[in-house]
């Protein structure tokens, strides 16, 4: 390892969206050392892709907002899988994270008397999401990348040098996690431009790599979501939960292909869009679930008049939630009766006129007008269900935020828990707000704690992770083709693990990824080391593959259907399957996905209070409301 | 409409390169950047080019095709004629990486430079109050998605790379704006600085700006324009200057505003000149004008100490200059650009 170049620092912070950001900021505030690790350039990082909103229940819309109601409202939305401390901690906190950002120089939107606006979205019983019209995550992701900079300055002020105490490392990726001692010790990573390896030695690493929706064919996510680190806190002896819980958005663009995945807001069919299948049928009114029964809207002139006059009619059956909406679409294209493009219609242009149309929905007519050259004033969009969220992520202490392994923290998508089994829109801002912080804070602690014990990487780590990193450009073209096999990935967990899962194709799934796993280990890269994008591609899918092995197993492993989570074999929500929490772990660098269940920390009696006993009787046993 | 079709895609690193031909499939309803994928999928694993969220919001892709500033994701295959040569090239203003991708540092080296929001001293978290007018006006700069093709087209650095030390671009500019106009930032200078330190009155609103930002941000009309029309009214308004006159600076009306223009002298580059002509060497550093006592430059020939309008050369240039200053690029063979 003589010529790898080098950085010592306190905390580094692997991720550059807004949970790695915001943990990025905390830790200079406590005086650390801090690198950014992006895998991309400063400020493209995935949070700019949010469209509606932070959820905090701040009360400046309906002064009866606190707390506790968006506590309920999280517990609800996730099917009361979420660990508890994580989603009280989170109810509790986002307000105050969202006054932060105005002074960091953010610009919400403002109510009547100058305070925040706030929206309402699906699953929120008062209008709660802080916005920026539908460019939230934007005005979020400038907002910290601005803070940093002012903290950058101030460090030139007082120290003569911009990158004194936080330097962002853009377009570097980082490929393993280095221990000492079973401690983080530091990380190996490659400059994208150059092909250059460098080291970071630090003995705090903050994950905040986002998802792992680019396994997936038809997602929301962009090239970045590949599960870095997922596998990163895997291989380095953390744990992961409820890797089987993806939320698929249901409406996402089919049609032109070029946009395939890209998310058609769900005020589409708040402000009167309606599904209809190829038959021309409304069929949403098929698919209400007997739970909701009473909520939903049984004929089309009751739903029509929902729009105009909410307290006296019953919703919508369009309006139900993510995951039903989602299955019912893909039931649809699968009975035939879906477009050529495999989506469904979605239509305003018959409902509103075009004015009101470009006035409520003015992005979604922009987007449809200059991506997919479709004027949504006059004709239907095509839409279908698209892989936009994982709720499973690294297990962490819900107050600090840090792995199993010391060291290792973990915030935002990459970190487990916080959602249950399924997320409501507009608290993944939120909980990479409050997690975000979190997580600095704690790492930066940690480093106190260690005084002058600093762990450090190994030599012979460090030779064997450069060496697997350059193996594919060893093996050039008598490896696999990494864009070949990228393919087939997405083939398979679309096709045998998406939205609707059945044992037998899980099963299936399983050999077909132990499969491929073979030819991964084979896979091969031409070119040079200098921004080799088939080089890249190929270190990215190892990463994929374990964490679509997560999914899988666990997916087959819970023999119920709840949130993000359907098994057309088991299509019941279990009581006893929800005081269980399923783990995967790997033993070392090379070994199998192993999965463990292990049990749900119970609610204490102050939070359970806060719910109607008939309420939880749907989701608990007997024995547990006892 | 499924057809092959001809694309040129410029290849190459910081060395120099050159345009390659691909005969690429396109299917309908499909993106620039989708060919691009098939052909990075299909023929040419390594070639770069960056990209993330495929939706004209992350700012990534941005190249040149058929030598108009674009993104990549927004440019759909529709737009060209059914023979017609796609041809894509690296941004021209930054230097290449490899391929497509360019280093485009540039631009965060800028905003670094750029003060950032200062928060009213007197207002904890969660007391801000504005009201929606007055945040729109900033918001339509914080749209911005920071692709930089503004920087790209604007001339005055896109072939003129000895400009970019004192030129921050229109980026930057709206970025200005958008803390002039913010109702809560504590600083009062802005305008003043954008036009002092980062070059405001290099340009010369050519709006080529305006028209390639894919947000459809009014950058000349409603940022440039703006705050060059302030920079005037503070600079030469009669009243303003008859103030300057009769009280001292520290009772002048935003005193602590400092409207020297600043230095944007380097120390001294020359220190080794070797002999003869020097083919590539550092243009001459811009040197601070002659200010009078009130910290401006004088505009009639009374307070000139010489006759006649100041040197284009700048006033301390001597002709004919000693040889070691002097530039020569050899022109390219084919007469063009090389």
């Amino acid at each position: 390892m003589v010529n790898i170049e080098r950085h010592q620092c306190d905390v580094v912070v692997i991720g550059a969206g807004g949970a790695g950001l915001r943990a990025a900021i905390e830790a200079r505030l406590a005086g650390k050392r801090t690198a950014i690790i992006s895998k991309s350039l400063f400020g493209k990082a995935h949070t700019v892709m949010a469209e509606g909103g932070a959820a905090a229940a701040m009360g400046n819309v309906n002064a009866n907002d606190n707390w506790m109601v968006h506590f309920r409202d999280t517990m609800r939305g996730g099917k009361f899988l979420n660990n508890y401390r994580m989603a009280e901690l989170h109810a509790k906190e986002a307000p105050a994270r969202i006054w932060e950002l105005e002074t960091y120089g953010a610009l919400f939107d403002r109510t009547r008397d100058g305070r925040i606006s706030q929206r309402n979205f699906g699953g929120h019983e008062y209008p709660r999401l802080a916005h920026v019209g539908d460019r939230t995550g934007l005005e979020l992701i400038r907002t910290l990348q601005q803070k940093i900079v002012s903290l950058q300055q101030e460090d030139k002020a007082a120290h003569g040098d911009y990158e004194a105490r936080i330097r962002v490392f853009s377009e570097v990726t980082i490929t393993e996690l280095l221990l000492a001692d079973g401690r983080i010790a530091g990380a190996l990573a490659y400059y994208r431009d150059s092909g250059e390896f460098v080291l970071f030695e630090a003995p705090a690493i903050v994950l905040a790599t986002g998802g792992v929706g680019k396994s997936y064919k038809v997602t929301s996510n962009s090239w970045e979501y590949t599960g870095d680190g997922h596998a990163l806190a895997l291989r380095a002896g953390s744990t992961l939960i409820n890797m089987e819980f993806l939320q698929f958005h249901p409406t996402g663009m089919v049609w032109p292909p070029s946009v395939k995945g890209i998310l058609v807001t769900e005020s589409v069919r708040g402000d009167g869009g309606v599904l209809t299948n190829s038959q021309g049928k409304r069929f949403m009114f098929d698919y209400v679930p007997d739970v909701f029964r009473k909520q939903y809207a049984e004929t089309e002139a009751e739903a029509d008049r929902w729009y105009a006059d909410p307290d006296h009619n019953r919703r919508p059956p369009e309006l139900l939630p993510r995951d039903e909406v989602a299955r019912a679409i893909n039931a649809e294209v699968k009975a035939g009766r879906g477009t050529k493009a495999g989506g469904v219609y979605l239509d305003v242009s018959s409902r509103l006129p075009a004015e009101v149309i470009r006035k409520k929905l003015p992005s979604m007519y922009h987007q449809f007008r200059e991506l997919a050259d479709v004027d949504i004033t006059k004709q239907p969009m095509e839409v279908g269900p698209t892989c936009h969220y994982v709720m499973g992520g690294v297990e962490v202490d819900p107050d600090t935020a840090a792995a199993r392994t010391p060291g290792l923290f973990a915030a935002g998508e990459v970190s487990g828990g916080m959602h249950g089994s399924n997320r409501l829109g507009g608290n993944s801002l939120s909980d990479l707000l409050v997690f975000g912080k979190r997580a600095g804070e704690y790492a930066a602690s940690y480093v106190d704690g260690l005084e002058h014990s600093r762990p450090r990487p190994a030599a012979t780590d460090v030779d064997a992770a450069v060496e697997a990193a350059l193996a594919p450009l060893s093996r050039g073209e008598g490896g696999e083709n990494p864009y070949t096999l990228h393919q087939e990935l997405q083939q398979v967990m679309g096709d045998l693990v998406g939205i609707i899962r059945r044992r037998s194709e899980l099963e299936e799934a399983l050999v077909r990824l132990a499969e491929l796993e073979e030819r991964v280990n084979k896979v091969g890269a031409t070119g040079g080391r200098r921004y080799n994008p088939g080089w890249h591609l190929a270190l990215d899918l190892r990463n994929m593959l374990i964490v679509s092995e997560c999914t899988a197993m666990a997916a087959l492993a819970r023999e119920e259907s709840r949130g993000g989570h359907t098994r057309e074999d088991f299509p019941a929500m279990d009581p006893d399957w929800r005081k269980v929490v399923l783990v995967c772990s790997v033993e070392d660098l090379h070994g199998d996905v192993q999965l463990n269940p292990q049990p749900l920390p119970p609610m204490p009696a102050e939070l359970v209070e806060l719910f109607d006993r008939g309420e939880l009787a749907k989701y608990m046993t007997d024995e547990e409301l006892g | 409409m499924d057809s092959k079709r001809h694309f040129r895609v410029w290849r190459g690193d910081g060395s120099g390169g050159q345009l390659e031909d691909f005969q690429v499939e396109v299917n309908e309803g499909e993106v620039v950047l989708d060919v691009i994928h098939r052909m990075q999928a299909t023929q040419a694993p390594d070639l770069a080019c960056r990209w993330n969220c495929k939706a004209g919001k992350c700012g990534s892709c941005s190249v040149e095709i058929n030598g108009m500033p674009r993104l990549a994701c927004m440019t759909r295959m529709s737009t060209f004629d059914d023979g017609e040569t796609v041809t894509v090239t690296p941004l021209r203003t930054f230097p290449v990486i490899r391929d497509l991708v360019t280093d485009v540092s540039f631009n965060y080296q800028k905003a670094r430079e750029m003060p950032a929001f200062a928060p009213p001293p007197d207002l904890a978290p969660g007391e801000y109050r504005m009201q929606q007018i007055d945040v729109d006006r900033s918001q339509e700069f914080r749209k911005c998605i920071e692709c930089f093709l503004c920087q790209n087209t604007c001339h005055v650095v896109r072939d003129h790379e000895e400009n970019k030390r004192a030129f921050a671009g229109p980026r930057v500019f709206i970025r200005a704006a958008e803390l002039d106009m913010h109702p809560l930032d504590a600083r009062t200078d802005r305008k003043e600085m954008a036009q002092a330190e980062q070059g405001l009155g290099y340009c010369n609103i050519t709006k080529c700006c305006t028209e390639v930002c894919p947000e459809h941000i009014k950058i000349t009309d409603n940022a440039i324009i703006p705050m060059k029309e302030r920079v005037v009214d503070r600079r030469f308004d009669p009243l303003v200057f008859l103030g300057r006159k009769i009280f001292r600076r520290d009772e002048v009306e935003g005193a602590e505003v400092s409207t020297t223009p600043t230095v944007h002298v380097t120390e001294s580059t020359a220190a080794h000149v070797p002999a003869g002509v020097t083919w590539h060497a550092a243009p001459p550093a811009p040197v601070v004008s002659r200010v009078g006592d009130d910290g401006r430059i004088g505009v009639t020939e009374f307070t000139l100490d010489r006759s006649g309008a100041a040197s284009p050369f700048g006033d301390d240039v001597q002709f004919p200059l000693p040889v070691e200053q002097l530039r020569y690029q050899r022109p390219s063979p084919s007469g063009l650009d090389s």
